[in-house]
């Protein structure tokens, strides 16, 4: 238990998906303007993540992994490595979840998708997504870890981009030089913020 | 001709792709604390957005506008599975140390962002040659910060030592944070800064005015 727990912290604030790896940092930029919809956004990547790093695990370990395929009991499949064909799959996979996601809370949760909006279908291209499963494949995880790595890795990008949102809420109101308006200080912002994250950077867990 | 030279250096500075149009940012941030890693990485995405734009602005009048996005994400994987296998097999060490970032390649809104703008209005050879531009622009800002992190922050240029460090009996004292994730966001913020102070037009409107003070108001009525 000790060990998942240490997972999620350190998917969530260590390794944080935004301010560590840079991951998903077109969306991260351009929807932050407003607390809300970050908000909106974040709980959409949280789920989409949950649900997409265990999917691909299964895809990868049972389909495309050097012997994955023995369970057919097919001698000559059993010897097909095919993790070439990761990149296609994982990224078929996600925007098929995304695509079953969106039906879903449209017909059971219709306030849901209305707050998500445009955003549920952007998240498939949002790189935090496919970065999560590429990652999980790159450190090996099992079953378990990559349902509590994935809840995390949403969980940080989530706790970032409502945070950024929060800051520059704020910082419209303040006079900054000319050429550094916008996205400029947007960056700079960013930077501190990551530096801040750093700084868990020496919990051992 | 001119137009075809629009297509090509229009993307460098007066649309930067990471500077402008804020594509493509992920990558740019994560690869570029050494030099080597950066210039492979910089090959990589121009390769894959030249050719993804070429072959989709080849079908472009085929596709039906409902699977659009399927199949330009089709054509994009399958390249970067090409550019992954290529790296795989001619740079090992280099492959390995970019490690997700080659897939990542395929979520790079650069790819799909000049996909949808430009390669499904386009003939192919202009495509081509926006790719190439976009690719330019993106490896004009990766270079640039790459430069920067490597030189101060380890003093090498390309892993060849460049400024003598302290530590092997030189002068330099090596400035760890250039080599931390969070100077990359500086330095981007610097550069966007340095471009948009040069170029005026692209300097993003206020939201809001800053209400004149009011002495001055009054000495000037005076």
């Amino acid at each position: 238990m000790e060990h998942y727990v240490g997972l999620l912290i350190r998917a969530v604030f260590i390794e944080n998906m935004a301010l560590a790896f840079f991951l998903g940092m077109c969306t991260f930029l351009a929807v932050s303007k407003k607390v809300s919809t970050a908000i909106g956004l974040g709980i959409a990547v949280v789920a989409v993540e949950t649900i997409t790093v265990p999917a691909n695990y299964m895809i990868y370990q049972y389909l495309l992994k050097e012997g994955a395929l023995s369970w057919t009991g097919i001698d000559s499949l059993a010897r097909l490595d095919l993790s070439f064909l990761g990149f296609l799959s994982y990224i078929g996979v996600i925007a098929a979840i995304v695509q079953i996601l969106e039906m879903f809370l449209d017909k059971f949760v219709p306030a849901l998708y209305n707050a998500l909006g445009v955003f549920l279908p952007l998240i498939t291209v949002n790189c935090a997504i496919l970065g999560a499963s590429l990652f999980m494949v790159n450190r090996e995880y099992n079953f378990t870890e990559s349902v509590v790595y994935g809840a995390g890795a949403g969980l940080g990008f989530a706790l970032a981009i409502a945070a950024l949102a929060g800051i520059r809420e704020k910082l419209k109101y303040s006079d900054i030089p000319h050429g550094l308006e916008g996205l400029g200080i947007t960056f700079i912002t960013v930077g501190l913020m990551s530096l801040g994250f750093m700084s868990f950077g020496g919990i051992t867990l | 001709m001119s137009a075809f030279k629009e297509a090509l250096l229009d993307p460098v500075f007066n649309n930067n792709p990471v500077a402008l149009q804020i594509l493509g940012i992920c990558s740019a941030l994560a690869v570029t604390s050494n030099l080597n890693t950066t210039i492979v990485m910089c090959i990589a995405l121009t390769t894959v957005v030249a050719f993804s734009n070429l072959f989709i602005a080849m079908v472009r009048n085929y596709l039906p506008n409902s699977i659009r996005i399927i199949a330009q994400m089709i054509i994009i994987a399958s390249l970067v599975i090409l550019v992954d296998q290529v790296l795989k097999a001619f740079a090992f060490e280099i492959s390995k140390q970019l490690s997700v970032f080659v897939g990542l390649i395929i979520t790079n809104c650069i790819v799909m962002g000049r996909a949808e703008a430009f390669a499904m209005k386009n003939p192919p050879l202009p495509s081509f040659l926006d790719g190439i531009g976009n690719g330019l622009g993106y490896s004009v800002v990766l270079l640039t910060v790459g430069t920067v992190r490597e030189l101060f922050g380890a003093g090498s240029l390309f892993g060849v030592e460049v400024l003598p460090v302290a530590a092997n009996g030189g002068w330099y004292v090596p400035n760890g944070l250039m080599l931390l994730p969070p100077s990359a966001f500086f330095l981007i913020g610097f550069f966007i800064w340095a471009l948009r102070t040069w170029k005026k037009n692209q300097v993003e409107e206020r939201e809001f005015k800053l209400a004149p003070q009011m002495s001055n108001t009054h000495q000037e009525a005076s």
